[in-house]
């Protein structure tokens, strides 16, 4: 399993040709309380960069990005029941959907753990 | 916090961070939008205890001359000249074409047996040009004087007369709206029983060099957390409280806005305030929108301008003009502008987020009921 990150907060988990894609645990601690989560339909085709999801917290809402080119294959559906899971387990309960990898190769582009921690390091 | 250097600080600014406030520019402050507990929890613990709110940021100022309420009177509807001493009223700032400048609590202090004093409460976003109108319009008949030394702390919340039996009783002989000089921790303070979150609670004025001091005795009692600008306005949306800039402004007259109640008899009659003419034409031929409350039926939270649509994805019709989760609704909430004939409480509507209708319905406000102490 490789896990794998972007400079927009998510995160990647690659199991063979798929993937399961949440938010990280610096994106949960932005947004505050999670309120609201809106999950893409399976089937769904997703472009590298483009709108996958929506989480909304107490705030505002943002877009959640998915990191790799797909098309959806499960969607997180105790998480639209019971949002906080985003807050209290970003990378493990709270996961958002998964995706199966058009291009594995696009993982390559994406941050290593080591530099994700660098990265978050660096917004200070 | 890159750009706090650029902003205006209240006397609380160190102990938001020491308390781990996430500290936002808001009004030209920079102001705790959350502490580590964060927003649902701190909206809750207002509900259910005390919550202690720094609101320095508005701006507090005297107003003083002889026959001071009239001469208020000449730039406001409400009923200035029959407050009471040691009375509060809610009133709105209003510009010639009917439209609301702020709006502002009004005091006429306990010891007023002249009638030349009020103390005037504003928003902080609009506080410099609030005491700019009020200075020059009233030039000559009263002299205003801004209170940039004193800071303003909220204390809200059922539990809020607990606090304050211990550390300063007598406010709690205030009712809702009332305000009285009373020592709090010992430090000589303007106390109002007033407040923004539709809970039971008190405002208090303090002398800047104070602030930190009566901060940390209110937050000292077990019953007391620190509350951000975050749960501060989900707290006043579920109590169906506007909120200047977004819910009134200066395109929206007080009757459009719901606050017709905040234009009493007498003034109508008069009809002497600015904005008379669209007041009144607006009480007599009715508005072409209605401030409402909305209850999306779903999850989803509809935010500030969202379009309303006729149900079934029909057209637009309104606007919402604050809308997020509701935390002690457990749910959306959501404030607007609908067309009178859409206002009634149970109406269906549409509201459209991320390009899709979603269901809602016109709902009575406030969305969590009122607890003040009403005399």
């Amino acid at each position: 399993m490789t896990v794998k990150y972007t400079k927009d907060h998510e995160w990647i988990a690659v199991d063979g040709k798929t993937g399961r894609v949440g938010i990280t645990d610096y994106a949960q601690l932005q947004l505050g309380d999670v309120v609201f989560v809106e999950l893409p339909p399976v089937g769904k085709a997703l472009k590298k960069g483009g709108e996958a999801a929506v989480v909304e917290s107490v705030k505002a809402a943002s877009e959640v990005y998915s990191p790799v080119t797909g098309t959806v294959t499960a969607a997180n559906d105790p998480l639209a029941d019971e949002p906080a899971l985003a807050n209290s387990d970003p990378q493990g309960e709270g996961w958002f959907f998964e995706v199966e990898l058009a291009d594995p190769a696009e993982l390559d582009g994406l941050l290593d753990e080591a530099a994700y921690r660098d990265y978050v390091a660096s917004l200070g | 916090m890159g750009h706090d250097e650029d902003l205006k600080f209240t006397p609380l600014y160190d102990l938001h961070r020491e308390l781990g406030g996430k500290m936002v520019p808001f009004a030209g402050y920079a102001m705790p939008v959350q502490y580590p507990a964060g927003i649902l929890t701190e909206h809750k613990a207002t509900r259910a205890a005390a919550g202690l709110f720094d609101v320095s940021h508005m701006g507090q100022a005297w107003l003083e001359g002889a026959d001071v309420a009239a001469s208020l009177e000449t730039l406001v509807p409400g009923d200035i000249k029959g407050l009471l001493p040691g009375q509060i009223r809610y009133t709105l700032l209003m510009a010639a074409d009917g439209g609301i400048l702020d709006d502002l609590m009004v005091t006429r202090p306990l010891d007023d047996a002249d009638g030349s004093r009020l103390f005037l409460v504003v928003n902080a976003a609009c506080k410099d040009q609030d005491f700019a109108h009020i200075a020059t319009r009233l030039a000559g008949r009263a002299r205003l004087t801004r209170l940039d030394d004193r800071a303003l702390l909220a204390l809200q919340g059922p539990k809020a007369t607990e606090v304050m039996a211990r550390l300063g009783p007598a406010a709690n002989d205030l009712v809702f709206m009332t305000a009285s000089p009373v020592a709090v921790a010992g430090i000589d303070c303007l106390v109002s029983r007033s407040g923004y979150t539709g809970e039971d609670g008190f405002e208090i004025s303090v002398p800047a060099d104070r602030a930190v001091a009566l901060a940390r005795a209110l937050l000292a009692e077990p019953e007391v957390s620190p509350i951000g600008l975050g749960a501060r306005d989900s707290l006043r949306l579920e109590a169906g409280l506007c909120l200047y800039g977004h819910d009134i402004d200066t395109t929206t007259d007080p009757i459009e806005a719901s606050l017709a109640w905040t234009v009493p008899k007498r003034r109508r009659e008069a009809a002497d305030f600015p904005g008379a003419a669209r007041v009144l034409a607006a009480l007599k031929d009715g508005v072409a929108r209605r401030r409402v409350g909305i209850r999306p039926l779903g999850r989803a939270p509809a935010r500030e301008g969202t379009a309303v649509a006729l149900p079934g994805g029909g057209a637009v019709v309104g606007i919402v003009t604050s809308g997020g989760f509701g935390p002690s609704v457990d749910g959306p909430v959501a404030m607007g502008y609908v067309p009178p004939d859409l206002a009634r409480a149970g109406t269906a509507v549409d509201l459209i987020v991320r390009g899709k209708p979603l269901p809602a319905e016109i709902v009575s406000l406030p969305f969590a009921p009122h607890r003040y102490a009403k005399a």
